[in-house]
C-alpha cells in the first residue's frame, strides 16, 4: 500500500470525475437531461440537499451525527408556513424557521455534551420528539396559498439561475472559509480526529460541539424555509424522507463518519451525485417507491468505502 | 463516566429506575385515564406489548454489543409483506412463516456483516439497510396493503390458550428463550463480553465476529417472528406498518437500564421497559392524546431515563 500512497490523487478528483461520468451517462441515455431547465432543476434540488448536508457535515467532522435534521426541516417548514400565513411577514417567517432549528440544535448539543449521550441516540430521540410535535401541531392539515414573493425564495430565478442555488454557493463559500480559515474550523477537525487530545490542548470541546449541533439545526431550519417556498405547501411529513439522502450526500462527499476528515466541497459534490442519480431515475421513469432502496444502498456503499479506507490507512 | 463502572459491570441500582417509571405511570393512568384499569384494556396492553417485546429482546443484545438496529421496523415490515404475499399465492402458513424468517435473518446477517466485518458504525449500517428494506417492501407492494391472506393466521392470532392471547404466549416463550440464552449459555457470556471486553474474546481465540454477526441475525430472525404476529393482528401485510417500531424497542431497552457501553445489559429490565412503553402509549390513547404526541412522549421518556442516569452517576 505504501507505493500506492506516494502518488496520491486527492479523493475529491475521483468524485468530480464520477459526477461528470453520471452526467455524461444521463445525457447519453435521455434527451431530456441536457435541457437547461432540467439542469437548473437538478441544481435547485441539489441546493436543498446541500443546505441540510452542510450543517450535518460539521457534526460528522466532529465524529458525531445528527439524525434529527429531516424532522427539523419538517417542523421548520410548518412553523414558517403558519407564521407567514398568520402575519404575512416573510422576514418573521424566516426567523421562526431558523429559530426552530437553532433551539433544537442547542438541545441536541446539550444532550451530547452535558448529558454525555451518544450523538446518534440523542438526535434519534430528538427525531421522534420533533416528529411527534409536528404531526400533533399540524393535525393532518396542509398549509398552502403563499404569496408569490415568498414562493420566489424557493422557485424564483435571478439572472436565470434559481435563488436556492445562490444560497448554496453563498453557504459553500462561507462554510469553506469557516472550516478552513478560522480557529473554530480547525478546532472542529481536531475534535473529530481525537477529542481527548483536543481537550488536553485547551480546545473548548463542549462549546464547539454545541456550536456544530446548533449550526446543523440552523441549516436544517433554513432548508425548511426554502423547501416550503419551493413546494408552496406545508404538511407534517415533508421532511421525513430527507434524512437518508442527506446522510448519503455527506458520506459520498467523503466526510468520514469517524471524524476529522472531509470538506464542504465534498458534500456539495455528494449532493450533486445524489441529485443526478435521482434525476436520472425520474427521467427514466423509475417509480418513486424505489427511492428509499437506492438511498439506503448508496449510504451502505459510501459508508463501506469509508470504513475500508480507514482500515487500510490504519494498517 | 467513572472508571469504576467497568468493575461494577451491571449495577443493581438500576432496578428501581424502570420500576419507578412503571409504577408511577400505572398509578397516573389509573387515576386520570378512565377505563385504563379494566381487564380488557390490560389484556390489550399485553397483546400490544407482545410484538414490541419480541423486537426489544434481540435489540437488548445488539445494544449490549455496542450496536444498534435501526432497520428492525423496516425489516419487520418487509418480512410481513413476504409472509402475506406467500399466503396470497396459496403457500401454507408454515412455509410462508419460514420465508418471513428467512428474509428477516438475511437482513440480520447483512447488518452483522456490515457492522462486524466491514466495520461500518452500526447506526449508519442499519440506517442503510432500513432504507433498502423499506424500499423493497414498498416497491414489492406498490405501497399498498397485501390483503386476502386467508383466515388461518388471523384465527391463530385471535386464539386464546389457557386464558391468554396467542401473542402473549409467543412473547413469554421468547422471553424465556432469551433469558436462558443470555444468562445460562456460553453464547450469553460472549454477548456480555462483546460490549464489555471484546479484546478478551479475541485473545481467547473465540473470534468475536461470529458472535457479533449472530447477535444481528437474531435481531432479523425475531423481526421475522414479529411479522407473523403483526400480520395476524392486521389480517393483512402492510409495507410501512412497522416503521418506527425500532424506536419503541430501543426506548424500551434504554428505559429498562441497558446501556450502549461496557456490555451493560439487563434482560428483565427490557421486559419492564416494554411494559412501561406499552402502558404509556395505551394510557395516552385512553386519554385520547393523539398518536403523534405519544411518539414524542416516548422520546421524552428515553431522554428522562438517560438524564436520571447521568445525575446518578455524577453523585
Amino acid at each position: 500500500m505504501k507505493s500506492a500512497r506516494s502518488f496520491h490523487i486527492p479523493p475529491i478528483v475521483y468524485r468530480m470525475i464520477s459526477v461528470a461520468l453520471i452526467a455524461i451517462a444521463l445525457a447519453a441515455s435521455t434527451d431530456a437531461f441536457i435541457r437547461s431547465e432540467n439542469i437548473l432543476n437538478v441544481l435547485r434540488q441539489a441546493s436543498l440537499t446541500f443546505l441540510i448536508a452542510s450543517g450535518l457535515t460539521l457534526v460528522v467532522l466532529t465524529a458525531g451525527l445528527d439524525l434529527s435534521v429531516g424532522a427539523v426541516v419538517g417542523l421548520s417548514a410548518c412553523l414558517t408556513g403558519a407564521a407567514v400565513k398568520a402575519t404575512g411577514s416573510i422576514p418573521l417567517g424566516i426567523a421562526v424557521g431558523l429559530a426552530c432549528g437553532v433551539v433544537i440544535g442547542i438541545a441536541n448539543g446539550l444532550m451530547v455534551t452535558s448529558l454525555k449521550l451518544p450523538p446518534f441516540i440523542a438526535t434519534y430521540g430528538m427525531l421522534w420528539i420533533v416528529y411527534g410535535i409536528n404531526y400533533w401541531y399540524m393535525a393532518g392539515d396542509t398549509i398552502y396559498g403563499f404569496s408569490d414573493e415568498f414562493k420566489s425564495i424557493g422557485n424564483g430565478y435571478a439572472l436565470g439561475v434559481p435563488i436556492p442555488v445562490y444560497l448554496m454557493i453563498a453557504f459553500l463559500i462561507l462554510g469553506t472559509l469557516f472550516t478552513r480559515n478560522t480557529t473554530y474550523g480547525h478546532e472542529i477537525y481536531a475534535i473529530g480526529a481525537n477529542a481527548e487530545a483536543a481537550r488536553l490542548s485547551g480546545i473548548p470541546v463542549r462549546a464547539r460541539l454545541v456550536l456544530v449541533y446548533t449550526l446543523s439545526g440552523a441549516m436544517a431550519g433554513l432548508a425548511g424555509v426554502v423547501y416550503l417556498a419551493r413546494l408552496g405547501s406545508a404538511e407534517a411529513g415533508i421532511g421525513d424522507p430527507l434524512l437518508l439522502p442527506v446522510i448519503a450526500a455527506v458520506l459520498i462527499g467523503g466526510t468520514s463518519l469517524f471524524g476529522g476528515s472531509g470538506s464542504l466541497c465534498g458534500t456539495l459534490i455528494g449532493a450533486l451525485i445524489l441529485t443526478l442519480v435521482l434525476n436520472g431515475m425520474n427521467l427514466l421513469t423509475v417509480n418513486a417507491h424505489w427511492h428509499p432502496l437506492v438511498y439506503g444502498g448508496v449510504v451502505l456503499i459510501a459508508a463501506g468505502l469509508d470504513a475500508a479506507a480507514r482500515k487500510w490507512s490504519d494498517g | 463516566m467513572p472508571e469504576s463502572a467497568v468493575a461494577q459491570g451491571w449495577s443493581p441500582r438500576r432496578i428501581p429506575g424502570v420500576a419507578y417509571a412503571l409504577v408511577g405511570l400505572g398509578m397516573f393512568f389509573s387515576i386520570f385515564a378512565r377505563g385504563f384499569l379494566s381487564a380488557p384494556n390490560l389484556v390489550n396492553v399485553g397483546a400490544q406489548s407482545a410484538i414490541l417485546l419480541i423486537v426489544a429482546l434481540p435489540m437488548t443484545l445488539i445494544i449490549m454489543a455496542e450496536g444498534l438496529d435501526l432497520s428492525a421496523g423496516a425489516v419487520l415490515g418487509l418480512s410481513g409483506v413476504t409472509l402475506s404475499l406467500a399466503l396470497v399465492q396459496g403457500a401454507p402458513l408454515p412455509v410462508a412463516f419460514l420465508l418471513a424468517l428467512a428474509v428477516g435473518s438475511t437482513f440480520g446477517a447483512i447488518n452483522g456483516l456490515l457492522v462486524a466485518v466491514a466495520d461500518i458504525p452500526p447506526f449508519v449500517a442499519t440506517l442503510g439497510t432500513m432504507g433498502v428494506a423499506e424500499g423493497l417492501a414498498v416497491a414489492l407492494t406498490d405501497g399498498r396493503s397485501v390483503v386476502g391472506i386467508g383466515s388461518t393466521l388471523p384465527a391463530l392470532y385471535a386464539g386464546k390458550f389457557i386464558g391468554a392471547p396467542f401473542a402473549v404466549w409467543a412473547a413469554v416463550l421468547t422471553y424465556a428463550v432469551f433469558h436462558v440464552l443470555l444468562y445460562r449459555t456460553r453464547f450469553g457470556a460472549y454477548v456480555f463480553a462483546l460490549g464489555g471486553n471484546r479484546e478478551a474474546l479475541v485473545l481467547a481465540g473465540l473470534g468475536a465476529n461470529r458472535y457479533h454477526i449472530l447477535v444481528y441475525v437474531l435481531g432479523g430472525l425475531l423481526s421475522g417472528f414479529g411479522a407473523l404476529l403483526l400480520t395476524g393482528r392486521m389480517s393483512a401485510g402492510h409495507p410501512t406498518a412497522a416503521i418506527g417500531m425500532e424506536f419503541d424497542a430501543i426506548a424500551a431497552v434504554i428505559v429498562g437500564g441497558t446501556r450502549f457501553e461496557r456490555g451493560n445489559g439487563w434482560l428483565p429490565g427490557t421486559a419492564l421497559g416494554v411494559i412501561t412503553v406499552g402502558i404509556l402509549k395505551n394510557g395516552l390513547n385512553v386519554m385520547a392524546v393523539s398518536s403523534s404526541l405519544q411518539v414524542a412522549s416516548i422520546g421524552v421518556l428515553v431522554i428522562a431515563a438517560l438524564l436520571v442516569d447521568s445525575i446518578r452517576e455524577r453523585r
